[in-house]
Parts: C-alpha cells; structure tokens; sequence
C-alpha cells in the first residue's frame, strides 16, 4: 500500500485528472496549496506597490493504491503535468500502514480498489 | 479688467447661443453621451465575468483602453473622417485635431456631437476584444483598435452618418438609426476575422474553460441595457417624441429576446441560464438599435423576438466548432445586427418616425448595406491585423497564455490575498522588476 502525492501546476489539473481517470485511477482527493518550488517569482505592481510573489498556487493529489498501480500512477502523473519549464512540481511515493474503507469497513487492497457507480 | 471683459464676452456669447441652440436637446444629449460612455464599462464587466478568473483583469482592461486610445484618436482625426467634408467613402481632415469643432452648431454644440459620437466609436472598437480574449497580446490589441477605430469605424460613419454611401444604395438611403451596421456588424465581423487570424485559444475544444464570475455578466448586461437607452434614445438627437420612442423600443425589444430565449432554454434544457438571459439581453438590444426611433413598439417586440432565434442556435452550436470566438461576439452582434438591420427594411414606418414606409426595395437596401459593411470590415481587419503583425506578434506565448494573461501582460492580478507576497524596496529599478517578471526561464 502506498499513499501517492503529487504537486501539480494549476493548470495543468484538468490534463491530470483526465489521464489519470483514463488510466482507471479513481479514489483521489484534491486540494489547493500554496507553495514555492523554485520557479521564479511573479513580480507584480499595484500603482506605488511592487511585490514579488514568493508562492504559486498548486494543486496536490492524494492517492492510495496498491503496489502493482504504483508505477502505472506515477508515470501517468509525470506525462500529464510536465511542461519542461521549472514548476512543475514533485511527487512523494509513501508508506501506507493501513487503510480502511469507512462505508463498508474494507482494509487495504479492497478498500483502494474502486467501486464504479453510475458509469 | 480684462478678465471682466472676456467674462462679459463669454456672456454674451451664451446667450446668443441660447437663443439658436435647443437647451433641451442638449440636456438630453448631455445625458445620452455619459449613458453610451457607461455602456463601455458593463461591456468590461460582461466579458471579464465570462473569462477565466486569470484572464479577467486583461478581458475588463481591453474595454478601459479602448476609453484612451480610441478617446484620443476620435478626437484628433476620427471625428473629422466621420464628420467633415462632402466625401462619399471618408472625410477629410476639416476637423482635424478638432479644429472648427466648438460652441457653435445649429441644435446642439459641435463639441457635444462630438463627444457623444466618440462613446459609439470607443465601445464598438472594445467589442471586438470579446473574440479575442485569453490569448491576443494586449500591445498587439492596443496597436489593433488605434489603427481600425480611424480607417474602419470612421469611414463607415461617415457612410452611414455623415451623408457618405449609404445615402442612396438601390434609390434608398440605408436606415440604421442607432448604428446597427456600424457599431455592430463592423465589431463583429472584425472580431471574428481577427479571431480567426490569431487562431483559437491552446485549450478551445478540449479544456472546459468556463465563465470565472456569472454575476459580472449579469451586471454588465444591465449596464449595458441601460447605456442603451442613451445610444438609441440619443440617437433621436432631439429631446422629443422620437427620442421617447426609441427608448421604448430599447426597453421592448430585450424584453421579448429574454422572454424567447428563455423558452428556447426551457424546450432545449429545462432551464433557464443566467449566462444565456444576460446574452439575450443584448441581442435584443442589438437587433432593435438600426430600428429604434422608426418603427412601433409592436415591431420593436417582434424584432427583439426573431432577432434571437438565429443568435441562439448559431451561439449553441458555435461551441462544438473550431471558431473560437470567445464570447460570441458575432452570434450576438453580428447576426443580431444582421437581422435587425434586414427587418428595420421591413417594419420602418412613417407613422412611426421614419421617412419611409416598409417595403421590398428597402429591404434589398439594407441588404447592401450589410453587405458592404461586411466586406469593407473583413478585408480591413485582415490589412490591419497583418500590418500589425509586422511589428508585435498578435498572439502571447503559450507559457503566458497557460498562466493567464493577467500577469505576463499587467503585472497585477485580479484577485489576490496578498500570501506570499514580498515587498520590493522602491529603490530597485522597474528594468529590474521587469525582468525578474517574466515568467519563463530558470532558477532565481
């Protein structure tokens, strides 16, 4: 069992999602962060005002899988989210000691696999 | 002493100007030209709200540029192409950098036609931005509209306004009362030329791009509403019967397209979008304006009805096509101005403020009119864009477009909470800044 994370570019969510649901990737949650990943800052300048803006707003998946979807999630998240350009983001591959399904009580491997309803 | 001679002077000068001048028609266009002015800002709020939130402040900055820069080139040779001499295609330059343009005039002040002309011509250069968004590089779109609001806008009022072409096509003269074929079909047509030249958004097609602030669409269609009561009302340029009955007409006409739209939703979908009323809301206003002060309140229903059909299955399925006019502006102004101009030919009436009355060789007069506005614009648009082109690529990057064109082009973003945000000492130099701002490139 692992627990994938990935920070991705903001626009670059749709391109992610779509190929990972593409590659029967289904139980994730997202989430809008803030971070700096070494790209360079934005400078902006509100009349007398100039800033840099030190933080790009990203999005980070989580997703667990069993260790035969491991590769499969990282490549497709490594395809869809690079442009090239510093930025792109990073993902974290970690340990998962247990996982439990809350509707049905289901541990591990059946709790991550996913349930299609309505397709 | 001799300041109380000019004040004396001056005096005396009002006063005789009162006398041959109308106080009314002047208060009235007074009101009309602040009216027409607001409608450039509820354009700006129209498309900004139907934009991605990081594109929102180029989209909304595309109509308060057009404020300056056409402002500017109205007054210094727009108005004179527009306005001046007998010539039949354009004017010459008689009332160049507003010379001769002043106090006098025979209802109302040369100076207040003037300006209340200008407002028509800098919201019709604005609604091209709306095919265009996301994407046109904003000095690209700046040079663009300098160079089309004199040698597009300007000759075609002159056509239709100051006693040009469409004085006598086919024995008539074309009737556009407000400025349909000038103001609308030449923005659309325009815009989707040059929509077509810089090419369809990266996204268009496979990304849902979807409007970031449906409440601003809704406000600027209001707005725009309202400014219309100036555009159409103004147009009757007298503060009288006519004036009342365009007015009428302008609040009739949207009326009906709502009320048709919003059938047409139900039948389609089961529901009646905010978005769609909002777009209703100018299509109606776009087909009744040719018309306004010269047919019945009756006719301004039927044409606010019919001019929506077309708009509303040309917009619906516009969607699914490779023609990335961005916020319609050709379903909307172009084909509503297009039906509009067409039935004007058919409902004019001289019960009802026209010269003449409806008839078929009318209707093959505006038929031409329409057709030449349409040639003259996109083979114009064409020359302007590729001449512009010579100088600054039309279209940002794909990086930038990517980001959104709010930073890469402004510097500023639309909304922000400031986290994260540091600030730079004021003694760095704004080269500096520049550089450091521009998005690509590696590490800092």
């Amino acid at each position: 069992m692992k627990l994938i994370t990935a920070i991705v570019r903001k626009e670059k969510l749709n391109d992610v999602l779509s190929a990972l649901f593409e590659n029967n990737i289904h139980g994730i949650t997202v989430t809008k962060v803030q971070g700096h990943g070494g790209e360079t800052e934005k400078v902006e300048t509100y009349r007398g005002l100039t800033v840099k803006m030190e933080l790009s707003e990203k999005f980070r998946l989580d997703i667990g899988v069993t260790d035969s979807f491991v590769d499969k999630t990282v490549q497709t998240l490594i395809t869809s989210a690079r442009t090239g350009e510093v930025g792109d983001g990073k993902i974290f591959v970690l340990p998962v000691e247990k996982v439990y399904r809350i509707r049905t009580g289901e541990e591990d491997a059946e709790a991550v696999t996913p349930v299609l309803v309505g397709v | 002493m001799r300041r109380l001679v000019s004040l004396l002077g001056l005096f005396s000068l009002g006063t005789a100007l009162a006398q041959e001048q109308d106080p009314a028609t002047i208060a009235w266009l007074l009101v009309s030209t602040s009216f027409v002015f607001f409608m450039v800002i509820g354009l700006a709020f129209f498309y900004g709200g139907l934009v991605r939130r990081k594109n929102a402040l180029n989209t909304m900055m595309m109509s308060f540029i057009s404020l300056g820069i056409v402002g500017i080139t109205w007054a210094v040779v727009g108005y004179s192409f527009a306005y001046s001499g007998d010539g039949l295609l354009i004017g010459d330059f008689g009332y160049f950098m507003l010379n001769g343009v002043g106090l006098e005039g025979e209802t109302i002040p040369t100076i207040l036609d003037f300006a209340f002309q200008g407002t028509f011509a800098i919201i019709t250069a604005a609604l091209i931005s709306g095919a265009v968004v996301e994407r046109m590089r904003f000095s690209a779109y700046m040079l663009f509209i300098t160079i089309w609001s004199i040698f597009v806008y300007a000759p075609m009022a002159k056509w239709v306004w100051g006693g040009g072409l469409f004085e006598n096509l086919a024995g008539n003269a074309a009737i556009d009362f407000a400025g349909g074929t000038v103001v609308h079909i030449n923005a659309a047509i325009s815009a989707v030329v040059l929509a077509l030249i810089i090419g369809k958004r990266k996204d268009y097609g496979s990304k849902a791009m979807l409007p970031h602030q449906v409440p601003f669409t809704l406000l600027g269609a209001g707005i725009l509403w309202f400014g219309w009561f100036g555009f159409n009302g103004g147009s009757a340029y007298a503060a009288d019967n006519l004036a009342a009955l365009a007015m009428t007409n302008t609040l009739l006409a949207p009326a009906a397209a709502i009320v048709v739209w919003a059938l047409l939703d139900m039948f389609r979908t089961g529901r009646v979008t905010a978005v769609g009323l909002a777009t209703a809301v100018v299509v109606g206003l776009v087909g009744v304006t040719p018309a306004a002060g010269v047919i019945s309140p009756m006719s301004a229903i039927i044409i606010g009805a019919i001019a929506t059909i077309p708009s509303y299955f040309f917009i619906t399925w516009r969607g699914s096509s490779s023609l990335d006019d961005s916020l319609d502006v050709f379903g909307a102004h172009g084909l509503g101005g297009i039906t509009g101009a067409l039935l004007t030919g058919i409902f004019v009436s001289s019960a009802w403020g026209g010269d003449v009355n409806g008839s078929a060789s009318q209707l093959l007069t505006q038929f031409l009119a329409i057709l030449i506005a349409i040639a003259y614009s996109a083979v114009a648009t064409f020359l302007i864009a590729k001449f512009v082109s010579l100088f600054v690529p039309l279209r940002a990057d794909d990086s930038l477009e990517a980001q959104g064109l709010d930073i890469p082009m402004h510097g500023e973003e639309a909304y922000t909470d400031g986290e994260g945000a540091l600030l730079i000492p004021v003694s760095s130099s704004p080269a500096a800044a520049r550089v450091a701002g521009r998005p690509a490139g590696g590490k800092v």
